[in-house]
């Protein structure tokens, strides 16, 4: 099988974490939809790994989840912070700093 | 000519500048508190300079005449390149004269406004002005470069100006100071044109390279450079086109007029051609414009002397004049140099006791400077009536009081160039003897016209004592530079000196101008002694009239380069408020308008954000994808 | 013809993980979310093992799987469960654009990658991994050796981490405790309420689960006993009206003695 399929697969699941990034108002989807495409980033290393004799793709692809990891952390601790001063969980309510 | 190193006490010829530098520089540093002894640090300090000329002199004449040019540098001052600069001193014949002239003429004057200047409140800030001024006529005067020379032409301009404008509380005062400053300007500009174009023709600003070199200059080159530097004397010396300053200048107190602009800044002019006379020697056309704009000065100045009512004014049109007769010297070329220092030295000693007269009168009368209001006075005040006597007899070239002789001479050099120069200078002379006769006429005899609560009377010691002594001077002066000084031959190898052979003796020229001066004498005696003064002035004739207003030198100023200034000032603000403002304003005003709009996409929304950078990463694919393809 | 049985893999797994990747995008409720998300995690973790990287498909499967949506799922019930998104859009065009971008996205950059990579090659891994004796080793030669730098960055970044989390979720303590005493003192105080304990839920021979409302003497129900989360869930309240009418009938039997 050629291994480029993986490489569809993985726009494909990156365009669907970017449109969820961008439809949807609740803060931890919205960090699912991040997750979705760190992964989807994730696989093209992979992918590419295999398809150059390589191993360096699957140690970076390592590091991305150790990354992420760190980052969901953060995050969810900034989403559980952000949820206690305003009761909402929405991106759409911290919108105080604009024009 | 050959320049000896300063040994011995010519070694301490700096000092002669340094004195007065250091007197001005302690008097305007230390303020109220040398309020006290600070006018006669003053006095000293340019009495100690002057006692020093006298013995530079006098080691001087013990001096074999080639070995009388010494020269001191104190260090080297420019240094770019090739081109270095010395800040040097020259002691020569010339500039020895001068710095008799300005140190003696000037300690009689500064002790004069001991007297003068007792009253005034500022009276040390006075006296600083007057050391400032004595250090940079120095400076002018010895320096060995132009460059130096420059630096001293704009102090004495400086200390014109301050002084001028000292009683700055009058409004005409500090008018007449910026007019000065302002014109004197435009004849600066010409010397540092002058300057440039030395630079860059010899490759040096020192008078022995420029002088040594001058002759391989082409003479369309050398032209120029006369003609720049001419326009430098006109503006320094009040000449034809420049003269309209000196008139208003008048407004400063009189021991500046005296000193400054009767004796000694005004020939700053005289000085510069006389000692670039190598220019003007290879500039055939340069020393006829400088003869011209002589001969026209002479008769401005004269007729506005004539005309004027103000005493300090009408001595100086006659200022004018006789510096126009010191530029028709040195227009003459070698055979006029000579006369000219010599008629520039006379005439600074009778000048200055004519204007320290006119100050002592007016002293006397509560500062009224209308002739019209004067009269009679030669009883109340015989010392001035006295030296004024003498000043005026030297004057209008009366044998044997000084400036016959080297007025005299200059007639005579005029008719050695050709009989119409000649006889302008005898008309002249001739209008000279009217005005003068009328001013003292008006002023020391007829009746008294004065006003009711005015009580003249003699002024103090401190003030008569310097007038004796410029009377003597004037007296007897220049009897003694030409025939036992004999000022000829110390100043040939400086300036050069020849004379041409002319049509009639000497003596027939001498009977000329003296039957014309005594004509122009016996009309102002008959208009203004035999007859009674009225004390307003008459409106007279279309000539009076004109002379009243400077022969409408600021008119035609106004016409020639203050209207036309205002005008473009004008435009230019206006091009200013509409056009550069405009665009500014208006980019500004497009920027902000813009920024009003687009500030609307930082809605705060993160999610927009996000939008927009998906949106471009997109765009950047496709760009990408466009390039490959 | 031989049938792929790496294609297979591919097509059931891919499949997996677009269907569930949608689902995330799509479902209302965060959890449901939640669950499409592990969904796509496993999926992705059996396509790495199926790409020659089984230390990978472990790690993402303790990692993400594990850790990842646990951490997720607690703060979810921390956010609250049961909130739901309401799916009217307030921006207006965002989800137009939103997705309008998103496919020309996957499309430029499937059409960009995908054609300069086709037919590059599969060299596979068997090679590199033959090298240090296995897929493990040849990663930890790696992380050991040229990523040994951006190895230690990332400890101090999860050092970094795991300390503003702690920073962030900290609450500041804006005045002293409250002691026992003053807790006690409080309790008893004008309009605090009941100070005593709640009812207990009711006990009975059928029913003894906390969603059963006690009976009070005068026969009417306390809701009170029963658990706030439990209550408001109307259709979740278990009434035995036997035992209520006997209750009922005793109390006016009493009333009439």
């Amino acid at each position: 099988m050629d291994p480029v399929y993986y490489i569809y697969l993985a726009t494909i699941l990156f365009s669907i974490g970017a449109v969820g990034v961008l439809v949807r108002r609740n803060a931890i989807i919205v960090f699912m939809s991040v997750e979705l495409m760190l992964n989807a980033a994730n696989l093209v290393f992979v992918a590419f790994a295999r398809m150059n004799g390589n191993l360096d793709g699957q140690t970076v692809a390592f590091f991305v989840m150790v990354v992420a990891a760190a980052e969901v952390v953060v995050g969810l601790a900034i989403i559980v912070q952000v949820f206690r001063t305003r009761q909402s969980a929405s991106i759409d309510e911290p919108n105080l700093l604009k024009y | 000519m050959t320049v000896m190193p300063a040994e011995g006490l010519f070694s301490l010829m700096w000092l002669l500048i340094a004195l007065p530098l250091a007197s001005a520089a302690i008097l305007l540093s230390t303020g109220r508190r040398s309020n006290s002894w600070g006018p006669y640090l003053g006095v000293l300090s340019v009495c100690a300079s002057a006692v020093l000329g006298v013995l530079l002199l006098i080691e001087m004449m013990g001096l074999p005449t080639e070995e009388r040019a010494i020269t001191q540098v104190a260090y080297q001052w420019v240094f770019v390149g090739n081109f270095t600069v010395d800040l040097a001193f020259q002691l020569d014949q010339l500039s020895i004269v001068f710095i008799l002239l300005i140190t003696i003429v000037g300690s009689l004057i500064h002790i004069y406004s001991l007297g003068y200047m007792s009253h005034d409140p500022d009276k040390r800030k006075f006296f600083g002005y007057l050391n400032l001024f004595v250090a940079a006529m120095l400076l002018l005067v010895m320096a060995n470069n132009y460059l130096l020379l420059y630096v001293g032409w704009e102090g004495v301009g400086l200390a014109s100006y301050l002084l001028i404008g000292f009683w700055q509380h009058k409004r005409t005062a500090a008018a007449a100071a910026k007019k000065a400053f302002i014109i004197n300007r435009i004849g600066d500009v010409g010397l540092s044109l002058a300057i440039m174009l030395m630079f860059v023709t010899f490759g040096s600003v020192t008078f022995s390279d420029v002088f040594g070199s001058a002759t391989q200059a082409s003479e369309g080159t050398l032209t120029a450079i006369g003609l720049l530097l001419l326009l430098a004397a006109a503006g320094k010396s009040a000449q034809f086109p420049l003269q309209a300053w000196l008139l208003d200048a008048m407004e400063g107190p009189t021991p500046v007029s005296a000193l400054i602009h009767a004796a000694t800044m005004v020939t700053a002019g005289v000085y510069l051609i006389a000692r670039s006379n190598v220019i003007y020697n290879n500039a055939e056309w340069a020393a006829m414009a400088v003869i011209v704009v002589a001969l026209i000065t002479i008769f401005m100045g004269a007729i506005i002397g004539s005309a004027k009512d103000d005493i300090k004014k009408a001595l100086a049109g006659s200022t004018m004049s006789q510096i126009g007769y010191m530029m028709l010297a040195v227009g003459l070329g070698p055979i006029g140099y000579v006369f000219a220092i010599f008629h520039l030295v006379t005439h600074g000693v009778f000048k200055a006791g004519l204007f320290l007269g006119a100050g002592s009168v007016m002293h006397g009368m509560d500062d009224n400077v209308n002739m019209r209001r004067y009269g009679a006075l030669r009883s109340v005040m015989v010392i001035t009536f006295i030296t004024f006597m003498a000043g005026y007899l030297a004057i209008i070239g009366i044998p044997p009081f000084s400036g016959f002789w080297s007025k005299d001479e200059i007639i005579h050099a005029a008719f050695e160039r050709g009989w119409f120069i000649g006889g302008a200078a005898v008309l002249a002379a001739g209008i000279t003897g009217f005005y003068m006769t009328r001013m003292v006429a008006m002023t020391f005899f007829g009746k008294k016209r004065w006003e009711s609560d005015v009580h003249p009377h003699e002024s103090s010691a401190v003030m008569t004592i310097p007038l004796i002594i410029l009377g003597l001077g004037s007296t007897f002066l220049g009897m003694a530079l030409l025939l036992w000084g004999d000022i000829k031959s110390w100043l040939e190898p400086v300036v050069g000196y020849e004379s041409e052979p002319t049509p009639l003796p000497t003596t027939a020229y001498i009977g000329i101008t003296l039957i014309v001066v005594i004509a122009g004498a016996l009309i102002g005696w008959i208009s203004y002694a035999r007859r009674e003064v009225p004390v307003d002035a008459p409106s007279g004739n279309w000539l009076t009239r004109a002379a009243r207003r400077d022969l409408y030198g600021d008119a035609v100023n106004h016409a020639l380069v203050v209207a036309p200034t205002n005008y473009a000032a004008r435009a230019l603000v206006w091009c200013d408020a509409r056009a550069i403002d405009g665009f500014v304003n208006g980019s500004a005003a497009v920027v902000g308008g813009l920024s009003g709009r687009l500030r609307r996409t930082q809605s705060g929304f993160i999610r927009s954000y996000a939008l927009s950078m998906v949106g471009g990463a997109v765009l950047v694919l496709l760009a990408l994808l466009l390039v490959r393809i | 013809m031989s049938i792929d049985g790496e294609l297979v893999v591919f097509i059931i797994c891919g499949g997996f993980t677009v269907v569930g990747a949608l689902g995330m995008v799509l479902s209302r409720k965060a959890v449901h979310s939640a669950l499409f998300i592990a969904m796509v995690m496993i999926n992705l973790a059996i396509l790495y093992v199926a790409n020659s990287a089984p230390f990978l498909g472990m790690v993402q499967i303790i990692v993400y799987t594990g850790a990842v949506m646990m951490l997720f799922l607690f703060v979810l019930m921390v956010v609250g469960v049961d909130s739901s998104d309401s799916l009217i859009e307030t921006i207006r065009g965002q989800r137009l654009f939103g997705i309008l971008f998103g496919v020309a996205l996957a499309v430029l950059l499937a059409g960009g990658i995908g054609t300069a990579l086709t037919d590059k090659g599969d060299v596979g891994l068997d090679a590199a991994n033959q090298e240090f004796g296995g897929n493990v080793e040849g990663i930890a030669n790696l992380i050991f050796s040229d990523f040994l730098f951006a190895f230690q960055a990332t400890a101090a970044l999860l050092i970094t981490a795991g300390l503003g989390a702690v920073i962030l979720t900290h609450r500041e303590a804006w005045k002293p405790k409250a002691t026992q005493k003053e807790l006690s003192v409080g309790r008893f105080m004008v309009g605090a309420g009941h100070p005593g304990n709640k009812p207990n839920p009711g006990v009975y021979a059928r029913h003894n689960a906390v969603n059963t409302p006690a009976i009070l003497p005068d026969g009417s129900l306390s809701l009170e006993s029963v658990p706030e989360p439990v209550r408001s869930r109307d259709d979740s309240l278990i009434i035995d009206h036997r035992v209520v009418s006997t209750v009922v009938e005793l109390v006016e039997g009493e009333d009439q003695n």
